[in-house]
């Protein structure tokens, strides 16, 4: 365990490396957020019952999406799906199968430095921002509520790594595997809640999204803090939510072992 | 006479770039899907703003995808022709490989600008111009020759003024290597520039219309085609930011490229 915390110790300082990075992504990241805002602003403004249509108010599509770049700081993987391809095709994984180290175990650590580095660096702008939008921020729904985010979340940062994770792994077979990260990440902004929320879909849309783990891996986090999801609903959610991070992990761990019987070191 | 070198030194470029798709065809294709699956994600998120409302200002839903559709087809050829390029900058610069193309007997800044083709992108904006096509049939558009030829004209302006505010962004690599976070920063600026102009007020709007134009680019177009325009101030105000900044982005290339010390070997 101790060799672990190493490697966390170790990922923040290498992280904290590309911390002006970190920050001017941050701060960019405010221009589309803030034009977001403003665009649903307007389109309330029009007050011709968009309130009925959606069931949102203006504060709470807002506040939606402030959430939605809080829990996105928190839990979205960086660059670990590149790091992990590279280190596949330019053999640097060789030295894992030698020494007695999980390279699972490794890249989770290397990811959670750098989530921690990551809200180092990005917290104190991204409290300014959601500051200018105080009069929107809301209390969680309940107190079953403010318990059960927190553990949502978590699942919610084991789930994308999972996925990320096992998608790298396609480097084991491919050489290039940036337009299938990029198509799944296309999937993902959509059916994950980023752009809007799920429930402004039609309700077919929503059933079949239901099906598949994207809603998990933002949109389920936030709902809970909202109040969306609540009572029994919010209890079978995260049972779904870990039943899901537990098959992204069987996933990762087989296209681990899969892959390690087609790798052949290139370079040394 | 010189013009015509540099006609034929582009067509080698273009050659190299067409050899250099077709050794990863899948990839080539596959490219094309992903620019095409953003495309169809901005438009659902149209369609959902529409569920939910008549109109954004006074923007309707089907003028909404023809900004949307304009805003895709001029980003897609601005793509194809620069992108690349200016994201190519920093790691010149970084690798010392500038001196090489610093050397050649041409305009150091047409051959980092132009060096490689993204034909894919050519693809993408055919789809955007598909889209275009939908949207003006639901609107029952019928736009005159002038409108057409402004509508081009305009287009041409917003890819430059993207050119040239990317192109300072990349030269700042000339005296900081960390700017390819700032360029890819730029991207975020492509995400305002498909919104409508009415849904922005204050500081922030007239930041994103007078310093960084990127709100006119597909906005000013669109209205020419939908006959929205309220006052020719809009496609004034459009041209002369786009010589103001191009000048602006020569005179920053100048000075900045009078900064490379090369790597050293």
């Amino acid at each position: 365990m101790r060799k672990y915390l190493h490697v966390i110790n170790i990922g923040i300082q290498s992280n904290l490396a590309y911390r002006f990075n970190y920050l001017t992504r941050t701060l960019f990241s405010f221009i589309p957020l803030f034009a977001m805002l403003s665009l649903w602003r307007t389109v309330y403004a029009a007050g011709d019952g968009a309130r009925e249509h959606s069931g949102y108010t203006q504060t709470q599509i807002i506040f939606y999406y402030l959430m939605v770049a809080v829990v996105d700081v928190l839990t979205a993987v960086n660059e670990d799906d590149w790091q992990i391809a590279a280190d596949i095709r330019e053999g640097n994984i060789s030295q894992f199968l030698l020494k007695p180290v999980d390279y699972l175990t490794y890249r989770l650590c290397l990811f959670v430095s750098g989530r921690l580095a990551y809200v180092a660096m990005a917290a104190v702008p991204l409290a300014l921002f959601i500051f200018c939008f105080r009069h929107n921020v809301v209390a969680p729904a309940s107190l079953a509520a403010a318990l059960a985010f927190p553990v949502s979340l978590v699942m919610t940062a084991l789930l994308q790594f999972f996925i990320s994770y096992g998608l790298a792994m396609l480097a084991f077979w491919l050489l290039e595997i940036s337009t299938f990260i990029f198509i799944v990440f296309a999937f993902e902004y959509l059916a994950s809640g980023h752009m809007f929320p799920l429930d402004m879909l039609p309700p077919l849309a929503q059933h079949m999204l239901a099906f598949t783990p994207f809603p998990y891996q933002l949109y389920f986090p936030v709902s809970i803090y909202l109040g969306r999801a609540a009572g029994a609903e919010l209890y079978t959610g995260l049972l779904i939510q870990f039943a899901w991070v537990a098959a992204a992990y069987l996933f990762a761990r087989f296209m681990w072992s899969r892959g390690i019987k087609k790798y052949s070191a290139f370079g040394g | 006479m010189n013009l015509q070198r540099y006609g034929i030194i582009y067509s080698a470029l273009w050659k190299n770039s067409v050899a250099r798709e077709m050794s990863f065809k899948g990839n080539f294709l596959l490219w094309i899907v992903v620019e095409l699956l953003w495309f169809g994600l901005q438009l659902s998120f149209v369609g959902v703003i529409f569920r939910q409302t008549e109109s954004v200002g006074t923007w309707n839903q089907w003028e909404m995808v023809l900004l949307v559709g304009a805003s895709n087809f001029i980003q897609q050829i601005y793509q194809a022709f620069f992108l690349v390029n200016c994201t190519n900058l920093s790691e010149l610069i970084r690798t010392g490989k500038m001196d090489f193309l610093l050397l050649l007997p041409v305009n150091t800044r047409f051959i980092v600008s132009l060096r490689q083709v993204d034909l894919g992108a050519f693809v993408n904006a055919v789809f955007g111009l598909c889209v275009m096509l939908y949207a003006a049939t639901r609107l029952h558009l019928h736009p005159s020759a002038l409108q057409i030829l402004g509508f081009t004209g305009l287009c041409v302006v917003g890819i430059l003024i993207h050119y040239s505010l990317m192109f300072m962004l990349a030269a700042v690599s000339f005296w900081t290597v960390r700017a390819q976070g700032i360029v890819w920063g730029y991207y975020n600026l492509f995400n305002i520039a498909r919104m409508p102009d009415e849904a922005f007020h204050g500081a922030f709007k007239a930041v994103f219309t007078f310093a960084l134009p990127v709100l006119l680019v597909s906005n000013v177009p669109t209205r020419v085609l939908a006959d929205k325009l309220v006052s020719p101030v809009a496609w004034i105000s459009l041209l002369v930011l786009g010589a103001l900044w191009a000048l602006i982005s020569e005179w920053f290339w100048r000075i900045s490229v009078r900064r490379y010390t090369s790597a050293s070997s």
